[in-house]
């Protein structure tokens, strides 16, 4: 906060001035502030509360929901689809990523830039637009079992009913990430300090010497950036899997925490429910602060 | 210099390969829509209809374009429509309240000192990064308890108030340099000229930006209508593309293609916004 170093009068002045500042700012924040509460953190108490209680919300049972979410194998099997798929995507992402701004980055600018919105473009996409394709490309008697069959004269593979099926959700939010990732990567080559790969060119250091030594380095804040915003996104890739499989999935190896409580929400199994979100709100509070040292916290 | 023409070469084939893979999806949605429904009977076929034998195809081109599924989509088929409109009443309202309720706030937490505003900024970033699995819970006992369920309602009232835009248009305001502010407040401007003439004008990149990546978001929901509305006549196009299908492969080529021409639309204007918009979630100050 800024001291005050000025005489007694406008001292007083200014505490008036900063006293308005407070009651503008508590306007303008108003509306928002009122939403956020009403339809965020009064029912996340509730929802906290309810996890603790039976279904109907009247009677405290202790951990139990908590317990028979653990127990349940949905629950498991979703767990563990979702670690499996932390586990091999958000490396492959990072890498493939990160290729992708440094072979873009040695293009000419204006190639650089088609090949950029190229990459980018699958944001925009909207999933339910290439359902159509996925189908044709990846159904028993799709494209894809096509040209295995025809050009590779292998045998067919059933995408959809087997673990192929995680193979195929991984390409597809591989595809649809990538491009944003990639942004995030180019803004952190971009942060590096010009100087010191002057410094590192006047010392006669090659191309890869220079990456290296320079480039990686002042990489690091960028990839653990990354690291932390695709972990807390793998948690968002339903949408994917829905694309992939639908609401409701031939193959085990896509079913995904969403799916499950889609489940709970359709039997109205509201104190399990609580509890599941109760319990991924704290995993994932968890990666958040992570993040915030990663934003550093200087954020005045 | 071979060694280098050699990289120059791999890393061509790495790029060029990349972008196939995202051309070749927007070519298949492309030629998809100006091929006629007995032809893609013959190609995609197999997949979509029951008992057809042999496997899917797709040529680079059809073989007779023509315009007649993407027409008799616009002309005759009222209930596309419905889901198209359907589509844009669940998005618009949602974000005309995003910049409603959010460009104030995140104003306010940008360029005031107020005490708390450190703890609220950290809250509105924790709730932006919830995943719907979270939101779903607590959205769920609102609506149910406001008599919103199966209403669009269910849906534009949580989005409005989602924390992500402000933290966007929040890091736009950042650069908005400080010493303007006092010299409007020297001027005599009060807060609210002040926030329209000043802020808004000049931290435009941020709520546009704001609003390209929150489109692309609403525009591509599955999730949240998919919970809230039961009622399948409240469905927006995304949930129904794949049920069209089975019925008529070129209407639901058609439908594909009009789905993704506004963001894509929205992407090519608005791509510098969205960059910024990403970018915005990564630096730090």
């Amino acid at each position: 906060m800024r001291k005050d170093s000025s005489a007694a009068k406008p001292k007083r002045r200014k505490r008036q001035y900063q006293k308005q500042q407070v009651l503008t700012a508590l306007l303008f924040l108003a509306p928002s502030l009122a939403g956020v509460c009403v339809f965020v953190l009064v029912p996340f108490v509730e929802t906290v509360r309810r996890s603790f209680f039976n279904v109907l919300g009247n009677r405290f049972q202790g951990l139990s929901n908590y317990i028979s979410v653990f127990q349940n194998p949905g629950f498991r099997m979703a767990a563990a689809n979702t670690a499996r798929f932390v586990a091999i995507c958000v490396p492959l992402l990072i890498l493939i990523s990160m290729l992708m701004a440094v072979l873009v980055r040695r293009l000419k600018p204006e190639i650089g830039k088609w090949f950029k919105t190229t990459y980018l473009v699958t944001m925009a996409i909207p999933v339910a637009s290439v359902v159509l394709l996925w189908k044709a490309l990846f159904a028993n008697n799709g494209i894809m079992n096509n040209i295995l069959v025809n050009v590779f004269d292998a045998s067919p593979v059933s995408f959809m009913s087997t673990d192929a099926a995680f193979w195929v959700l991984i390409f597809t939010y591989l595809w649809k990430n990538c491009g944003y990732d990639m942004i995030l990567w180019l803004a952190g080559f971009d942060n590096i300090n010009a100087g010191l790969y002057e410094a590192a060119r006047v010392d006669g250091a090659n191309e890869w010497q220079v990456f290296i030594h320079v480039t990686l380095p002042g990489l690091l804040p960028t990839l653990f950036l990354i690291t932390v915003l695709s972990l807390i996104n793998t948690f968002k890739v339903f949408r994917e899997a829905y694309l992939v499989g639908g609401a409701y999935p031939e193959s085990n190896s896509i079913y995904l925490l969403q799916h499950l409580f889609n489940n709970w929400y359709t039997q109205l199994d509201v104190s399990r429910l609580c509890a599941a979100a109760v319990l991924l709100a704290v995993v994932l509070l968890g990666i958040i602060l992570l993040l915030k040292r990663a934003w550093g916290d200087e954020e005045e | 210099m071979i060694k280098r023409r050699l990289a120059n070469v791999v890393s061509g084939i790495i790029l060029v390969g990349l972008a196939l893979l995202v051309i070749w999806p927007l070519w298949f949605m492309l030629t998809g829509a100006l091929t006629s429904t007995a032809e893609l009977n013959m190609h995609i076929g197999p997949v979509f209809n029951a008992g057809a034998e042999g496997y899917a195809t797709w040529p680079f081109l059809p073989r007779y374009p023509t315009f007649q599924s993407l027409i008799q989509l616009l002309m005759d088929t009222p209930q596309f429509f419905v889901m198209f409109w359907n589509t844009c009443k669940l998005v618009f309202p949602q974000l005309l309240g995003q910049l409603l309720v959010g460009t104030p706030a995140a104003w306010a937490l940008s360029k005031f000192r107020f005490p708390g505003r450190k703890l609220l900024f950290t809250i509105y970033i924790v709730l932006m990064l919830m995943p719907f699995q979270v939101t779903m819970v607590t959205s769920y006992l609102v609506n149910d308890r406001l008599g919103i369920m199966n209403t669009i309602w269910a849906i534009i009232l949580p989005a409005t108030f989602s924390t992500f835009p402000v933290f966007i248009m929040a890091r736009g305001f950042d650069m908005v340099p400080g010493v303007l502010l006092e010299s409007a407040a020297l001027d005599g401007a009060g807060p609210l000229q002040t926030f329209f003439r000043i802020g808004v004008a000049l931290g435009k990149p941020g709520i546009l930006a704001a609003m390209v990546l929150s489109f692309l978001e609403a525009w591509n929901a599955i999730e949240q209508p998919l919970v809230f509305l039961k009622d399948q006549t409240l469905w927006p196009l995304s949930l129904l593309l794949s049920d069209i299908a089975t019925h008529n492969l070129g209407l639901a080529m058609g439908a594909s293609l009009v789905m993704l021409l506004p963001a894509v639309l929205i992407f090519s204007f608005g791509q510098k916004y969205l960059e910024l918009g990403i970018q915005a979630s990564g630096i730090k100050e």
